[in-house]
């Protein structure tokens, strides 16, 4: 349906921009029409599309991709500490920043392909997540996490807790209190992070359209189909890989810093192994080296993890009252394993279904639906894969 | 006639097993050179001392007077050495245009190029040159489908295309026509010839003595590892030496 026809590209462009920017109301029927949970199907959006450009283009599985989405994070709070609230030099400190760390990381880890290189990311990563509990605690202010301070008004002595904001004061910008994001005067909260994030969604969703038509994502997919084949028609993949590893860590870096931007507060817990594990779930649920799957899986997951994880046990019982009791207390007993702090164990059997019966993902499901309806009219006769 | 590929005792052990034993051989430009042997003689082996598999133990090769061995495969590759393989080493998932598109564009843009915003599409002139291979193998009309799809036989036709449109100096070719019916082999025959023209020296290693004699211009016999014989088609028909190494006796 959406083969590398530039018109046709453009068209579906259009189309995901539109949904995209009316999703507070497209979506508000089931219940999602408010910021703080569709700018999280922005952000993880951004960090799957990007993911998907190293695993889902390359078949490279990396573990350790939440390392770059804290340093991201970091880095834009750092920004908001040392220079300004406009969130343009943090978003912009924090893509170079994560860019360079994915850049070294890449470098050593992709020595290594298969397992052993998801062994080598998940490593570095967890590295990272200690690191900044530990000897990093400077940089990080480790378990408290880093947060945005008052400016200080006397000398500073301690940037952790004593902003500065250069930039800012340089300009003249009064502070009362503690400043929230800012772009040119215009705080970034509520609907208007919202739209941030949409936007730079929409922006991170063309460049990755654009590598997956270019020569560069054919050379990707063809690492993954047959990588011995390609060396020895005169291609060197490792730079290939290393590029498509560092536009995927920049990528986790944005997602990092709009996660700052939209809550200016950065915390280890975010390069832990299970964050990783995470945007690799929603690349596969939603589809993997498709175009549209990674942001439909971290939707998906996004919504249902709002949901379950708001459900406990008194709602049950609320929901099953009419039931007789101990009929009741055991249903109860057995559904709130999967509701609330334990929503992760739904996700797992989402999961599960997903991988057996539906390998390709949600994409895979709509495109056979698809199918269906237009096999009467048309013999498909396999030529055409759907790539969107 | 000039030497294109100079192989100067080559050595080459597994273990124990000594697979290639003092090999010698000359390559002249612009010859097609069969090289023939029982199984396990230790052809395969010797190609991948060529384009960078495998490295020998002692000897050397040189390729238009270049010293080749230690090289990675794809810079060997773009020295001008292309390979069809034993079994076929394509792009499964991709389409059979892409398969093509490929070694195209590593052919115009080198072993690496960040070309990441530029349109495939846009690619025109390379695209029809690939539209151009795949018809002058036949495959034309199956363009847009997965090659994981193709028989056999079409798939060394796919892989003879991806090296073709590279225009290689060299051109190794490892049983072309292995699983192909006969009318395919022939087909494959007279593509080659037609390839021929164009001034690619090929090495050909190949079990069925047909397309071996309708092809090569010079024939070396590889037993256990070491050539045994080396000639023109009629020198090696009447040998006995090869006969009796390759045939068990029986006539060529
Ligand atoms: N990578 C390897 N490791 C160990 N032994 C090998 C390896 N490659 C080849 N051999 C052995 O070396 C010998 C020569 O193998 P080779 O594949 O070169 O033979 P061949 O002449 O191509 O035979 P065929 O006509 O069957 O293709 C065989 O005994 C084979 O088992
Ligand atoms: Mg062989």
């Amino acid at each position: 349906m959406f083969k590398r026809n530039a018109r046709q590209d453009l068209i579906f462009f259009l189309v995901f921009s539109a949904f995209v920017l009316s999703m507070p109301v497209l979506l508000a029927p089931i219940g999602a029409g408010y910021p703080d949970l569709l700018q999280k199907f922005a952000i993880y959006g951004l960090f799957a599309i990007g993911f998907n450009i190293l695993f889902g283009l390359t078949g490279y599985l990396s573990f350790g991709h939440a390392a770059f989405l804290g340093v991201g994070s970091y880095a834009a709070v750092w920004m908001f500490k040392l220079l300004t609230m406009n969130v343009i030099p943090a978003i912009v400190f924090a893509v170079i920043i994560s860019g360079l760390f994915a850049l070294a990381i890449g470098y050593v880890s992709l020595k290594r392909s298969g397992i052993y290189f998801s062994i080598l990311t998940l490593a570095f990563a967890e590295m990272s997540y200690k690191l900044a509990y530990s000897v990093l605690t400077p940089l990080t202010n480790g378990e408290t996490g880093l947060q945005v301070k008052l400016r200080a008004s006397g000398p500073v002595t301690d940037l952790i807790n004593q902003d500065v904001r250069v930039l800012d004061a340089a300009m003249g910008i009064e502070e009362n209190g503690i400043p929230a994001p800012s772009l040119f005067g215009l705080e970034i909260t509520g609907w208007q992070a919202f739209y941030l994030c949409a936007v730079m969604l929409i922006a991170g969703f063309y460049i990755a359209m654009r590598i997956n038509r270019s020569s560069f994502g054919m050379m990707l997919r063809a690492i993954k189909s047959n990588q011995n084949r390609l060396n020895y028609t005169g291609v060197y993949p490792r730079p290939y890989l290393l590029a498509a590893f560092t536009i995927s860590g920049m990528y986790a870096g944005l997602a990092g810093a709009l996660l700052a931007v939209t809550d200016p507060l950065a915390g280890a817990e975010r390069m832990q192994w299970t964050a990783s594990g995470e945007v690799v779930l929603m690349t596969i649920l939603g589809g993997a080296g498709t175009l549209l799957g990674p942001f439909l899986g971290a939707a998906v997951i996004k919504y249902f993890e709002n949901i379950f994880s708001a459900i406990n046990e008194n709602s049950l019982h609320a929901v099953l009252s009419f039931l007789p009791d101990p009929v009741e207390n055991a249903l109860v007993s057995v559904l709130s394993m999967f509701v609330g702090e334990g929503w992760h164990l739904t996700l797992g059997l989402l999961f599960m279904l997903i991988v057996i019966f539906l390998p390709g993902g949600l994409i895979e499901g709509f495109n056979r639906l698809i199918g269906l309806f237009t096999r009467s009219r048309k013999q498909t006769t396999g030529e055409n894969r759907e790539e969107a | 006639m000039a030497a294109i590929l100079q192989i100067t005792d080559v050595n080459k052990s597994f273990g124990g097993l000594r697979a290639l034993w003092d090999v010698n051989l000359t390559v002249e430009e612009g010859t097609v050179h069969a090289i023939i042997g029982p199984n396990g003689a230790g052809k395969s082996t010797l190609l991948n001392c060529l384009v960078g598999r495998l490295k020998p133990d002692t000897g050397s090769v040189t390729f238009e007077g270049r010293p080749i061995i230690g090289l990675p495969p794809h810079r060997i590759n773009q020295l001008g050495i292309a390979r069809v393989f034993q079994t076929p080493e394509i792009f499964e998932d991709l389409t059979l245009l892409d398969n093509v598109l490929i070694p195209a564009m590593a052919k115009e843009d080198g072993a690496f190029r960040l070309n990441a915003w530029q349109r495939v599409t846009r690619r025109r002139a390379l695209i029809e040159e690939a539209e151009h291979i795949l018809e002058d193998v036949g495959l034309a009309d199956q363009r847009h489908r997965i090659a994981a799809a193709l028989s056999r036989g079409d798939k060394r036709r796919l892989e003879l295309a991806m090296c073709l449109i590279q225009k290689p100096k060299l051109l190794l070719l490892d049983e072309p026509t292995a699983g192909m019916s006969r009318a395919d082999t022939n087909n494959t025959i007279e593509l080659l010839k037609k390839i021929g023209e164009k001034g690619i020296t090929k090495i050909i290693i190949e079990h069925d003595m047909h397309v071996v004699f309708s092809l090569a211009h010079r024939i070396s016999v590889l037993a256990r590892g070491t050539f045994i014989a080396d000639g023109t088609p009629d020198e090696i028909k009447g040998d006995p030496k090869v006969q009796e190494a390759y045939l068990g006796g029986a006539h060529l």
